[in-house]
């Protein structure tokens, strides 16, 4: 079996896994990492995005291996010293979530929006680039508000 | 999925070698589309060869009257490349409305093209601009690229290594998406070049084709109103949950007609 080493929230794992093994099952079966979640079998859902390499990507549509020597970040790589994340803090404060199936891969996602487009976000940019997350409570009325409320903060 | 035996490659040659090995191997790049089909268990290779390490086939390059693609260059880095917004910025839009963030970070040129998707935007980029399909055996003119359904020109072991797309004078995509996935119910392309104006349809047919009745009113008169002379037959249309063939056929018109306007 290929052996892989990818460095996992600032640690360096090595295993053993099956070519057929997704890296989100790597990610929540190997190194009991549940943050990330598998909303659906299409690809389409982003309850597990992830970021590699410090680009967002659908953990549940790459194969682990297809890791091998990458950074990866989940959702909890984020906190820092037991505070959460300023995006996770807006996700709270404005109550952006419900049920919170979504919330990793939106809050992973949220970060890879502020990455390519800045602070200061319009309704319709954060919007657009949600496309690849669907959430089934909140009707992203208060997501949007978060994405950019955190967006904001993280640029103070 | 079922599990199969996989292979990093460096190089082309690699790659083509894995496969010339393998009882039933599959290239993948992005897997954006292979992944999903294999856990679904509708493919099932003894093989899969990632082309994912093999740098030369990533890369933007233009060649003074054409950009060359590399097959494995992202969806994302074609949308967010200077040479491509400057050269062909329908091709930089095209490619930056494709699925989603996630999606177009994995997605690959070679990938989409290689699948041919009937619902898929790059085929109609491909035939409207008269683009050239390179790969490790030959070159393919974009008009003889797309088969059929899911089909293309290209052999089993045979591996696409770029595009060539010939810079026109302008060019314009628009889309009719499916709000859910993105990909194009009917979308249109529109290239004006020194030869003539090239029309591409994709969506609305099993396969991408070339619009000839739009070309040749368009040719006479490039403008929005000479395309309602134009009748689209119903008969070849998909039809399907999202559209009817009734639908379809409407709407390549329309989608014409804005992508027309688009061009100015
Ligand atoms: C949620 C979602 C939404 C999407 N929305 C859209 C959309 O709006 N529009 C759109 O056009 N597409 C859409 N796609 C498809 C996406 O663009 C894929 O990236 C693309 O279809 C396949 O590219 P890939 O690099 O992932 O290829 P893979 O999935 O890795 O491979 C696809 C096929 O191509 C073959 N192949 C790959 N590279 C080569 C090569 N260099 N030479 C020969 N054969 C090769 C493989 O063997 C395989 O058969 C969507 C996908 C998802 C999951
Ligand atoms: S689990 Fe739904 S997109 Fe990955
Ligand atoms: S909060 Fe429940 S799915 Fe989004």
């Amino acid at each position: 079996m290929p052996i892989v080493n990818i460095n996992v929230n600032g640690k360096l794992v090595s295993a053993e896994v099956e070519g057929r093994t997704l890296l989100v099952q790597f990610l929540r079966e190997n190194l009991r990492l549940t943050g990330t979640h598998v909303g659906c079998d299409t690809s389409q859902c982003g309850a597990c995005v992830v970021h590699v390499d410090g680009k967002s990507v659908k953990a549940c549509t790459m194969l682990a291996v297809m890791a091998d020597a990458c950074e990866v970040t989940t959702i909890e790589g984020l906190a820092n010293n037991g505070s959460m994340h300023p995006m996770q803090q807006a996700f709270m404060d404005n109550h952006g979530l419900q049920c919170g199936f979504c919330t990793p891969g939106m809050v992973m996602t949220a970060l890879d929006i502020v990455n390519r487009n800045g602070n200061d976000l319009d309704d319709s940019t954060v919007r657009k680039e949600l496309e690849g997350n669907i959430c089934r409570c909140t009707g992203y009325h208060n997501i949007v508000k978060s994405v950019k409320a955190g967006a904001k903060t993280m640029g103070e | 999925m079922y599990d199969f035996l996989y292979h990093k490659v460096n190089s082309v040659d690699d790659a083509v070698a894995a496969m010339g090995n393998a009882d039933d191997g599959k290239f993948v790049a992005g897997g954006q589309t292979m992944l999903p089909t294999m856990k679904h268990r509708l493919a099932s290779p003894s093989d899969v060869i990632d082309l994912g390490g093999v740098s030369d086939l990533v890369g933007i390059a233009n060649e003074g009257d054409a950009l060359v693609i590399g097959a494995m260059t992202t969806h994302a880095a074609v949308a967010a490349s200077a040479e491509v917004q400057s050269a062909i910025p329908a091709l930089a839009k095209l490619a930056g409305n494709i699925g989603d963030p996630a999606v177009r970070n994995r997605g690959t040129l070679g990938g989409s093209i290689a699948n041919n998707d009937p619902a898929a935007d790059y085929p109609a980029a491909v035939i409207a601009l008269g683009a050239t399909v390179k790969t490790n055996k030959r070159e393919i003119t974009g008009d003889d690229f797309f088969t059929g359904m899911f089909e293309t020109a290209l052999e089993e072991d045979e591996l696409i290594t770029a595009v060539s797309f010939p810079i026109p004078m302008t060019a314009a995509y628009i889309k009719f998406e499916n709000p859910a996935s993105r990909y194009a119910i009917v979308g249109v392309f529109i290239a004006k070049t020194v030869d003539g104006n090239r029309v591409a349809i994709t969506g609305a047919t099993p396969c991408a084709y070339r619009g000839m009745k739009f070309e040749k009113v368009l040719n006479e008169d490039f403008s929005s109103n000479a395309c309602d002379a134009v009748e689209v037959s119903v008969d070849r249309m998909n039809s399907d949950i999202h559209a009817s063939a009734e639908y379809r056929a409407h709407l390549v018109k329309v989608m014409v007609k804005r992508a027309v306007d688009a061009c100015g």
